[in-house]
């Protein structure tokens, strides 16, 4: 006696999160069942492991006639032929658009093409993840980054109503489009201690503040691509830099309203015109897609590890930072206060957020 | 030129890719009713079209109205080529047709294409005007309601039930026609579901014309099936219950619903006399059916006659042939003459109801079926036309000439069975028989007739026009107080048809009631019963030599009566371990395969407190001396005892005790005793008893005389009851739980096993169909876990052969969740307590004396008509979920800190619910409108099964279709649920090896619109006056 079909629908579609998470991470109907015997089911409901078999089948099946609808979430919500509660549907989308920490890592900041996708056999050893749950995962980047790329509008707004996602996945997948556009350098080994969600602080402050998007809320273009005009614009903070006088009297009014307030005064005061010409060159070099793509790399290696070297505590981080900021408006030489603002109210906030360990 | 119908085609939306080239579609409508066709413009390259069309106007015949479909065609425009269809929309106007149902049909539909599936969906508005007089019917029957609920409809009252309507009309398969060998597997089955769909509007319409003879209003318990007899042809045929129905519109009926609306049912439209004074009849008279003044004969003599009169005035041949000449095309109606038979089919007191009125039911006798088989070959051996079961011998029949007579010999069939149900019905004493159904096996050219029903004496003041209060009154009255009349044999105790054992009825003492009752109907409201009941199922397969034509057919008679004698003691088996005396609900179907027969009884158990307490089973060896056998069977009896013990208590079944000397029973006879009058032909004097006792022991008795009773006695004792928290039952509700909740999952679960071929023995068959129908169950529980404490309603097991090895089981009902803590109550209570009257709080649920115009109800969980219909013309592309969020720009301010943002949107869909339910009612909900019957066909084909993910892809896809259209449509009609409703056929073919697989599926039920209690109650203390108007408005149109 052999099952030839077995099948249940209900008017109501029925949905098993345990199911649903083990078919997202890409478990063979095999070992779905294997993985739900060994959870303990089959005593707490007194079921049998081919009633096992064949429930899992089942919401396999619902789950990849349900797939294709998730491709494109608002199809979910107006389709006819599953029923679902909208509770449900919100749950199967943002399950279905989550992603492993672990995976991001791997991809963050490369170019989402077909050429990656050959790496993800690569991404599923070393992480450990399923090839199947890889595939769904960067597909759904690409899928993403595909259908917001040329709109205009705020990003993380267009990307929430053509996916239906939850504001902060959302938020999310604005950082790993963002990243994937600028192709920002994330695999030097230099950056391994940062997660994320750190990667994803900081396109969040980018795109609010460095890209066109962010100057001017009418002329809405693209919030994915750095404003280049700012960039271009940001060479002339190389002055701070370059003139000496600048950096003096910048260092000498830093150091005047820190006398006393901060623990690692006296290191700072060593380091300031290293950090300071850090900085700066980052802003002026900007200009240079190569440099775009290591300003990470660069943020790291010209301030957060000189800091951390000399053992400074996040809150003097901040009070420096702040100061550093302010006092170029006292600088009388210094015409680009506006630009500087916008530099610097950006990478103050990153700043702060890639400064652990 | 009595009606015109208005069609706009408005938008379409998720439409496929027709041109690769651009990845887009330039998509128009047709528009067709009957010959008429209209199209819209085409809309270029847009997967999202608004055509918003004009209105197209069909100025038609109300008779077309109600055969027709209205069909919509999508297709892809092509310059060069012939244009492809995307997919079709049949619309079944006929609800627009009486004016209490829906006015407009307005909504998505899914575009469906018979090898492709759902392809997008388009958005309809239908509406019809009429012009005629109600009253001047004669070729249509607009305005006959029709109804699949088998009782009487929640928001109506039964004037008059007038009897049984039934109907057929057979016309040639489009699949097996010549043309079907050049023409593609897509025209050919639009033209099979083209085709059914004219059948069934056409035998609506047929019944219809018989019910307004009958000068009825409505027809409940409408049950359409179709007969798939290969190269003999399609039957379509149909069966029902004439009422005439009265709209609930008293001003009381808005008083908050939970006012004891048992009571007011009674007093209001039923008004019931009971005279005790007069109550004669008591312990001492055992003549008990005979004090009745009307014998079964004459109370419907009467009827019969003035139906008669009826008929002669509508000449009914020169209406069909009028609608067959104007079909053209290859649509050709046989037509039934009407001869003899109009009088004969008011002749079958029977009904299709399976619960009744207050006072309606007054005794009921027993299950009374009978089965035929027949030979549906009639083009190569003319003269046998059928063979008549248990005579095993061919009876020749003299009709004339047979093609034209078709339709005639299929009634003659029909009418043999009635016949002999109506006989069997007489020797139990009774004069109608309830909760009747028909259906057929077809295996090749051999087709098994089952017709099935409960003998029942019924209340004549339900059955005739004005009141008969003369003769019959006085005598009714016992059962009207007490809550066990419907128990009592209606037979003659002195002259029983089948020797039986009666005992004073345990409720009143005064009746005499069997030890065992079996019917085919649900569950009287104010029947008591003690504890919970359950499933109970009966599973047999036998094999059978494969044979050629009447070969095949004396050997398939041969097998019944057997078949039938082991599905009743197994049940009778089952019952008694359960501990349990009744069974509703019962259901066998015997199918028949190539080389096998199936027999499934499905029906509820339950203990009667009426009925006297079942004895136990006991076990006999035939060979005492061997002493390990001894132990064998003492060990055996051991085992069923205890089971017997543990389902006593898993059902609460605890009756209170009662001395003999209370009962003062003259004759405390031994009881045991099978009661199913049954038979397989429509020879008379065969009828088969089962006399199943075995002198005078006072217990059920197997005896273990071979291995294959071992096998019986040890497959007993296999069925696993449901997991705790969870009950089943294949009634409307289950006896002893009433506290639903308002969440309710309708399911349909379909199984195919294949049989190893090899060495193939009848126990290994039924082990295997045993195991099928266990694991199946098995599933369910486990499916449904979450929804415990939970009860399966109204489980419905069809079994059918498609192959030669294969087993198709298809299961469909519908799981409720009820209140534990209440059930935890019930759990913990006395005896007292467990005498609890079935109906207590169902009779909330299930009779609404409320008339509330839905259209004034703010039914906020589901989107009531107008903002379906704002979002359907809405022509924006863009779904209003998107549009509700508020765009906002992204805010220069940088301080790292989050912007605030609108929840995720997919908190407000746009797609309403339309739930989906087997039964009557809704738990928590009262239907407030009937908008008219659903009964839809599909059939759905491919020929890359593989690719869509093998046969559990392909039709685990189709049923989903299925329910999105049913619930498409019932939007459409402004409904959000489909009652009674029921999957008639799912008839799936494969062909692996082709990489093919077809599939039929027909649905029926009853679109409605609910609304919650709770809504309920706010709305009538709000606006009591608005409801008061719109419901005396509603009520004034049913003449």
């Amino acid at each position: 006696m052999t099952s030839e079909l077995d099948i249940f629908v209900g008017n109501t579609t029925l949905i098993d999160e345990d199911v649903y998470r083990l078919w997202l991470d890409g478990y063979s109907v095999t070992d779905a069942v294997a993985l739900r015997v060994r959870s303990g089911i089959l005593e707490q409901t007194g079921a049998t492991a081919a009633v096992l078999q064949s429930d899992t089948m089942d919401h396999y099946r619902t789950f990849h006639m349900l797939e294709r609808l998730l491709h494109a979430p608002p199809k979910l919500l107006h389709q006819l032929i599953f029923q679902i509660p909208p509770s449900r549907q919100a749950l199967l989308i943002e399950r279905y658009y989550a992603f492993d920490e672990a995976f991001v890592w791997e991809v963050l900041g490369k170019k989402l093409s077909k050429g990656t996708k050959k790496d993800l056999d690569d991404i599923s050893t070393k992480t450990g993840i399923t090839l199947k749950s890889c595939r769904r995962q960067f597909d759904n980047f690409k899928r993403v980054f595909k259908v917001v790329e040329e709109m205009r509008g705020s990003l993380v707004d267009n990307i929430q109503q053509h996916f239906l996602l939850s504001d902060r996945l959302a938020r999310d997948y604005a950082a790993i489009v963002f990243f994937a556009n600028n192709r920002f350098e994330t695999g030097k080994k230099k950056l391994q201690y940062l997660s994320f969600g750190d990667f994803a602080f900081c396109a969040e402050l980018m795109i609010q503040n460095g890209t066109l998007g962010a100057v001017d809320s009418q002329m809405d273009d693209m919030d994915m691509d750095l404003d280049k005009e700012f960039l271009q614009d940001m060479k002339e903070l190389k002055v701070l830099a370059a003139d000496k006088d600048l950096l003096d009297l910048h260092k000498s009014l830093v150091c005047t309203a820190l006398l006393g307030k901060l623990g690692v005064f006296s290191e700072m005061e060593a380091n300031f015109k290293n950090l300071s010409r850090g900085l700066v060159n980052v802003a002026a070099k900007l200009t240079h897609n190569k440099d775009v793509r290591d300003l990470f790399v660069d943020l790291v290696e010209k301030f957060v590890e000189p800091c951390r070297s000399d053992h400074w505590p996040l809150s003097d981080v901040r009070f420096f930072l702040n100061q550093y900021s302010a006092s170029v408006h006292s600088l009388d030489g210094f015409r680009h206060q506006a630009l500087w603002d916008r530099y610097m109210g950006t990478l103050r906030g990153c700043l702060l957020r890639l400064y652990h360990d | 030129m009595p009606g015109k119908l208005k069609v706009k085609i408005v938008a379409g939306r998720h439409l496929p890719v027709m041109d690769r080239a651009s990845d887009l579609t330039d998509a128009f409508v047709e528009v067709k009713f009957g010959n008429t066709t209209f199209k819209t413009d085409v809309y270029l390259k847009s997967l999202n079209p608004q055509w918003n069309s004009e209105w197209f106007k069909f100025e038609v015949d109300d008779e077309d109205l109600q055969d027709e479909p209205l069909q919509i065609t999508v297709l892809d425009h092509d310059t060069y080529s012939a244009n492809d269809a995307i997919g079709k929309v049949y619309i079944d106007i006929d609800p627009l047709l009486y004016s209490e149902a829906a006015t407009v049909i307005s909504g998505w539909f899914p575009i469906y294409d018979t090898i492709h599936g759902i392809r997008g969906e388009i958005n309809v508005v239908v509406k019809v005007d009429l012009f005629n007089d109600l009253n001047r019917f004669r070729q249509s029957s607009c305005g006959v309601k029709f109804f699949c609920t088998t009782s009487i409809p929640k928001c109506y009252r039964a004037v008059i039930i007038h009897g049984f309507v039934e109907e057929l009309v057979v016309n040639e398969d489009p699949e097996y026609q010549w043309i079907d060998r050049i023409r593609t597997p897509r025209a050919s089955n639009e033209a099979r579901q083209r085709l059914i769909s004219l059948m069934s509007g056409e035998l609506q319409r047929k019944i219809g014309l018989k019910v307004l003879e009958m000068r009825g209003n409505a027809v409940v318990g409408y049950l359409q099936c179709f007969d798939l007899e290969g190269e003999s042809g399609l039957v379509v045929r149909a069966i029902g219950t004439a009422c005439t129905l009265d709209k609930l519109s008293s001003p009381a009926a808005f008083l908050p619903a939970c006012n004891s609306p048992s009571k007011e049912m009674k007093e209001i439209p039923f008004n019931e006399d009971p005279n005790p004074n007069t109550h004669s009849s008591g312990p001492s008279t055992p003549l008990k059916n005979q004090t009745y003044s009307f014998s079964p004969s004459k109370s419907y003599s009467r009827q019969s006659s003035s139906s008669d009169t009826d008929l002669s005035l509508t000449p009914k041949t020169g209406m069909g042939s009028g609608s067959a000449g104007k079909e053209g095309g290859p649509f050709k109606a046989l037509l039934r003459q009407q001869t003899q038979s109009a009088l004969e089919q008011r002749e079958f007191p029977f009904f299709t109801l399976t619960a009744f009125p207050p006072g309606f039911l007054v005794h009921v006798g027993g299950v009374v079926s009978a089965r035929s088989v027949k030979l549906l070959d009639r083009i190569h051996n003319p003269a046998f036309v059928g063979i008549m079961g248990n005579t095993r011998s061919y009876k020749l029949l003299d009709w004339n000439s047979f093609n034209s007579d078709e339709p005639e010999t299929r009634d003659a069939w029909w009418a043999e069975i009635r016949q002999e149900i109506k006989s069997h019905a007489k020797a139990l004493g009774c004069h109608a028989v309830v909760g009747y159904s028909e259906s057929t096996s077809i295996c090749e050219e051999v087709c098994i007739l089952s017709a099935s029903g409960t003998a029942a004496v019924l209340n004549p003041r339900f059955l005739q026009d004005g009141t008969v209060e003369g003769c019959l009154e006085q005598r009714l009255e016992e059962n009207l107080s007490t809550r066990c009349g419907f128990c009592h044999i209606p037979y003659d105790e002195l002259n029983m048809p089948f020797p039986a054992h009666l005992t004073y009825c345990y409720n009143c003492r005064k009746q005499k009631v069997p030890d065992v009752l079996f019917t085919t109907i649900d569950l009287p409201t104010d029947a008591t019963v003690i504890g919970k009941g359950c499933l109970i199922q009966a599973r047999l397969c036998r094999l059978k030599k494969k044979a050629q034509a009447e070969a095949n057919a004396t050997a398939i008679s041969n097998l019944l009566p057997f078949m039938e004698y082991e599905v009743h003691t197994q049940l009778m088996n089952k019952l008694k371990l359960k501990g349990m005396n009744a069974l509703f609900g019962l259901r066998i179907q015997i199918t028949v395969g190539e080389n096998m027969l199936m027999g499934l009884a499905s029906a509820t158990g339950v203990y009667l407190a009426a009925l006297p307490t079942p004895g136990g089973i006991q076990i006999a060896g035939k060979t005492p001396n061997d002493g390990s056998y001894e132990q064998h069977i003492s060990h055996m009896q051991k085992k069923i005892n205890d089971t017997i013990a543990k389902n006593k208590e898993l059902y609460e079944i605890n009756p209170p005790e009662i001395s003999e000397e209370i009962i003062g029973s003259p004759i405390p006879e031994p009881r045991q005793r099978s009661r199913l009058l049954r038979s397989q032909s429509e020879s008379s004097d065969e009828v088969t008893e089962l006399d199943l006792s075995h002198g005078k022991k006072d217990a059920f008795v197997l005896e273990i005389d071979d291995t294959d009773a071992m096998e019986d006695v040890h497959s007993l004792l296999t069925d696993v009851p449901p997991p705790s928290g969870f009950y089943s039952c294949n009634t409307e509700i289950m006896p002893g739980i009433n506290n639903w909740t308002s969440e309710i999952q309708m399911f349909t679960s379909v199984r195919v096993i294949r049989l190893s071929s090899l060495n193939l023995t009848n126990q290994a068959l039924n082990k295997n169909f045993n195991d099928l129908c266990e694991n199946l169950l098995k599933s369910l529980y486990f499916k449904l876990r979450s929804m415990i404490p939970c009860c399966l309603c109204h489980v419905n097991f069809t079994v059918s052969l498609p192959e030669d090895e294969l087993i198709q089981v298809t299961v469909t009902a519908v799981a409720i969740t009820f209140d534990k803590n209440q059930a935890l109550q019930t759990t913990k209570t006395s005896v007292e307590k467990s005498l609890q009257r079935a109906s207590t709080d169902n009779e909330e649920l299930l009779q609404f004396p409320l008339e509330l115009c839905s259209d004034s109800l703010p039914s906020h969980p589901f989107p009531p008509v107008k903002e379906h219909l704002e979002s359907a013309s809405s022509n924006s592309g863009i779904p209003a979920a998107q549009r509700a969020v508020t765009v906002e720009k992204a805010s220069p301010v940088g301080d790292g800190n989050f912007r605030n943002r609108s929840a995720p949107p997919c908190a407000n869909s746009t797609v309403g619910v339309v739930k989906m339910t087997p039964l009557s009612f809704i738990p928590g909900a009262k239907i407030t409108k009937y908008l008219g019957i659903i009964n839809m066909f599909f059939i759905r084909e491919t020929t890359s099964l593989r690719e869509e993910g093998g046969v559990s892809g392909f039709l685990h896809a189709f049923i989903a279709e299925v329910f999105a259209m049913v619930r498409a449509h019932v939007a459409a009609l402004g409904g959000n649920a489909v009652v009674s409703y029921i999957m008639k056929q799912c008839v799936f073919m494969e062909n692996p090896n082709k990489n093919q697989a077809q599939c039929l599926i027909n649905v029926s039920g009853d679109a409605v619109v609910f609304v919650r209690e709770s809504d309920l109650e706010v709305v009538s203390s709000q606006q009591p006056t608005t409801n008061c108007q719109s419901s005396c408005t509603e009520g004034e149109v049913t003449t």
